[in-house]
């Protein structure tokens, strides 16, 4: 489905990623785990196509496509998705009206025909239903004002409305109530399904007992150090990186 | 959608039938003088008073200046070399095919779907349009008369309502106001005039799209607009489609009059031909557009969108002078390529309790200019005046700029002004934010702009509002990257 070889990118002088490997296949979720500042959310971008990272070797291939030769939007075309981990507001720009451009725009590109207002609009009460979201969030501009929680939910509900085949969801959980913490890993297992993967960037075990991962990764200093079950996600909660990091040092 | 889609179609219908004008005469040969005043005011056929109203405007102009303060360049024009009454183009002296065109103006052409033998009567072709008095206008018309509303044209107007002409023309805008509005009572060309009686609230929104032989009034058009007392109109002028027009200097005077109670709704959406890449054969847009708020709890509000012309230079106004009068101004100028762009607003608070509203969102890119300049004067009578400004820079690439001069002159101690300006630049954040759920740039682009333009297009009857959201789209094509 995925499969990241080797990858190394650079921002201006700053080599971020330094030979990162990844395989991800159909139906799998995997959470990529790692100290601050170690290039998750670098990784996010250069898989999603963000532009200011200069990719210099290595490749990413997506359901047999060579994604980094992609535009971004032609990546989300083809069912990749990333919910932000500070998501962007966009003043005036109302949030449907948003939602819709966006689905209508990826089912023409899969030459698929447009939808008109009331199914869209049918569609978004279903995926609210699933999400148990209320719609008043729809009515603003997008993410315009949100709080932090609002934005993440709402990362999480275009995600549902877009059924990617692959979502990239960095740091989803961070700044959410306990409560909104439910209702995301709730939605996330709700879209679970064995033709879509998932890559889940957090720093908290807790997320990791409500969605439970198929595999968790350690990311440092720009590659996977480290990879395992969910058991591994529980070792870090209780030691932290050092001793890994350590143990990479040493070898 | 359905009534904006029924508007369409009519508007259409109509537009497929061509505007033709016919003027029975020749062109005066380049150049002003007395002598060619009395020509234009002859060959119109025009009575006394409006020559000699001519006459007086021309002696005056004669003694100005062109204005100098506003924020853009252009070479000066040499107004003895501009013929003031011209003819139609004989066939043999228009381009002869699409060929002859700027392809940029056909691709927009394109793009906003005109049909071809439209976009050849837009780009001055010589088309063989066959004028068949349309039978929506028709009905239009009688509607019209039939709630007694006056809408023709201000030569027929002179003809057939001359005690009105001469009680309201220049009232708002007196040929001394300034050069270029000195120019136009002189030498005007034609325009509109639109008159609603006493109570009357207008059975549509008129629109110079409905206006047989709309086209070709030339450079130097005029536009009276009077609302007796409770009465209501909504105007639109203009058309999206960008229009080439021969005459390079546009001089037009817009006089709107609103009596007690009468609310007067007037919306542009300007797309004058702005030049090639490299700004030539752009048209030089000078306006001067006023209402005065006569009488007391009248309103007076200017909606504009302003995306083409090379030079624009233009200050839609309001004197509020009754009590409790209300004035607005909603703006979006977009200025791309080359294009100047020196446009506000003045707001004249005479009368108590007066309010007035300005939201002015400019658009700016490439090497775009663009200033907003807006006065608000609050006079010693004015007790209880209230202004609100809102003035939003949207920059587009790094080689344009906008600037802001809001000019405010109090002399009433209980005014209550507020002024809030903003400049902001699409972020790449918000183009990646966009892409990455599968828009492109350029929709991305647009989304932002027309996010940015809301609380104008708000102000927009439905099916100018749709219009004037596909044009933005359109001009800002390209735009980034
Ligand atoms: N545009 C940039 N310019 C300069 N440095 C950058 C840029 N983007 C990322 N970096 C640097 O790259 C490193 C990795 O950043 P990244 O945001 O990927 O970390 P992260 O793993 O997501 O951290 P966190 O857990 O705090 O979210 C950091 O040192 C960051 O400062
Ligand atoms: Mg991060």
């Amino acid at each position: 489905m995925l499969s990241v070889k080797g990858l190394r990118a650079k921002v201006g002088e700053n080599e971020i990623l330094t030979g990162l490997d990844l395989e991800v296949g159909p139906g799998e979720i995997h959470a990529i785990m790692g100290p601050n500042g170690s290039g998750k959310s670098t990784f996010s971008h250069v898989l999603s196509g963000r532009e200011g990272y200069e990719v210099t070797a290595g490749s990413v291939t997506f359901e047999g496509q060579d994604l980094l030769a992609l535009e971004p939007e032609e990546r989300a075309h083809l069912g990749v998705f990333l919910a932000f981990q500070y998501p962007v507001e966009l003043p005036g720009v109302n949030n449907t009206y948003f939602l819709k451009a966006a689905l209508n725009s990826i089912r023409k590109a899969r030459g698929e025909s447009e939808l008109d207002a009331v199914s869209f609009l049918r569609l978004i009460k279903e995926k609210l239903k699933i999400l148990h979201l209320n719609d008043s969030l729809l009515k603003r501009a997008v993410n315009a004002g949100f709080s932090g929680g609002e934005k993440k939910r709402n990362e999480i509900f275009q995600m549902a409305l877009l059924e990617p085949k692959l979502a990239i969801l960095d740091e989803t959980d961070s700044g959410l109530d306990i409560d909104a913490l439910r209702v995301v890993a709730d939605g996330v297992n709700a879209l679970r399904n064995p033709e879509r993967s998932m890559i889940v960037v957090t720093h908290y075990q807790r997320l990791l007992d409500y969605i439970e991962p198929d595999r968790v990764h350690v990311l440092a200093k720009g590659r996977i150090i480290r990879s395992g079950g969910k058991e591994l996600a529980l070792e870090l909660e209780e030691k932290g990186y050092g001793w890994i990091l350590e143990q990479e040092q040493a070898a | 959608m359905t009534s904006t889609q029924a508007v369409d179609d009519i508007v259409r219908s109509e537009y497929e039938h061509g505007f033709v004008t016919e003027i029975e005469s020749d062109t005066l040969p380049p150049g002003l003088d007395e002598g060619v005043v009395r020509a234009i005011s002859a060959r119109k056929g025009e009575p006394e008073f409006m020559t000699e109203w001519r006459l007086k405007a021309y002696r005056h102009w004669l003694t100005m200046q062109t204005p100098h303060w506003a924020s853009v360049h252009y070479p000066p024009i040499d107004f003895q070399s501009i013929s003031y009454f011209s003819a139609p183009k004989r066939p043999e002296d228009m381009p002869k095919s699409l060929d002859e065109i700027d392809p940029a103006l056909l691709e927009t052409y394109e793009k906003l779907g005109i049909p071809i033998e439209e976009q050849k009567a837009l780009a001055g072709i010589a088309v063989d349009a066959v004028f068949d008095s349309v039978s929506v206008a028709t009905t239009f018309r009688s509607a019209l008369a039939d709630a007694g509303v006056i809408f023709c044209s201000i030569s027929e107007a002179v003809h057939d309502h001359p005690e009105l002409i001469k009680q309201y023309l220049g009232s708002v805008v007196p040929h001394t106001d300034n050069y270029y509005a000195g120019l136009n009572a002189a030498v005007f060309s034609d325009g509109t005039f639109v008159y609603v009686p006493k109570g009357v609230r207008c059975p549509m929104e008129l629109s110079t799209y409905f206006r047989i032989n709309a086209r070709n009034t030339g450079q130097f058009e005029r536009t009276l607009i009077v609302a007796e007392a409770g009465s209501y109109v909504s105007y639109l002028e203009g058309c999206t489609a960008p229009q080439r027009d021969e005459n390079q200097l546009h001089a037009a005077v817009v006089e709107l009059i609103a009596m007690d109670d009468a609310e007067i709704k007037y919306s542009t959406v300007q797309n004058w031909y702005p030049g090639d890449a490299q700004g030539r054969g752009g048209i030089y847009n000078f306006v001067t557009k006023r209402g005065d708020c006569r009488g007391a709890r009248s309103k007076i509000s200017w909606t504009q969108v302003e995306t083409g012309s090379a030079i624009t230079w233009k200050y839609p106004s309001c004197i509020l002078r009754g009590d409790d009068s209300v004035g607005e101004f909603y703006s979006v100028a977009v200025t791309k390529g080359r294009q100047q762009a020196d446009t506000g607003t003045k707001m004249i608070h005479l009368g108590r309790n007066t309010r007035s509203t300005i939201v002015s969102k400019g658009i700016s890119a490439g090497e775009g200019q663009q200033t907003y300049r807006g006065l608000v004067r609050i006079s010693q009578r004015a007790e209880g005046a209230r202004n609100h400004t809102q003035c939003d820079s949207l920059l587009i690439g790094d080689r344009c700029s906008a600037n802001t001069f809001p000019y405010i002159e109090v002399k009433h101690p209980s005014a209550n002004l507020e002024h809030e300006a903003t400049t902001s630049k699409i972020s790449d954040d918000q183009l990646f934010y966009c892409r990455s759920r599968g828009l492109t740039e350029e929709d991305a682009v647009s989304m932002i702009v027309n996010g940015f333009c809301k609380e104008v297009f708000n102000e927009l009857p439905m099916e100018f509002a749709v219009e004037a959201q596909k044009l933005l789209s359109i001009s800002l094509e390209g735009a980034v990257g």
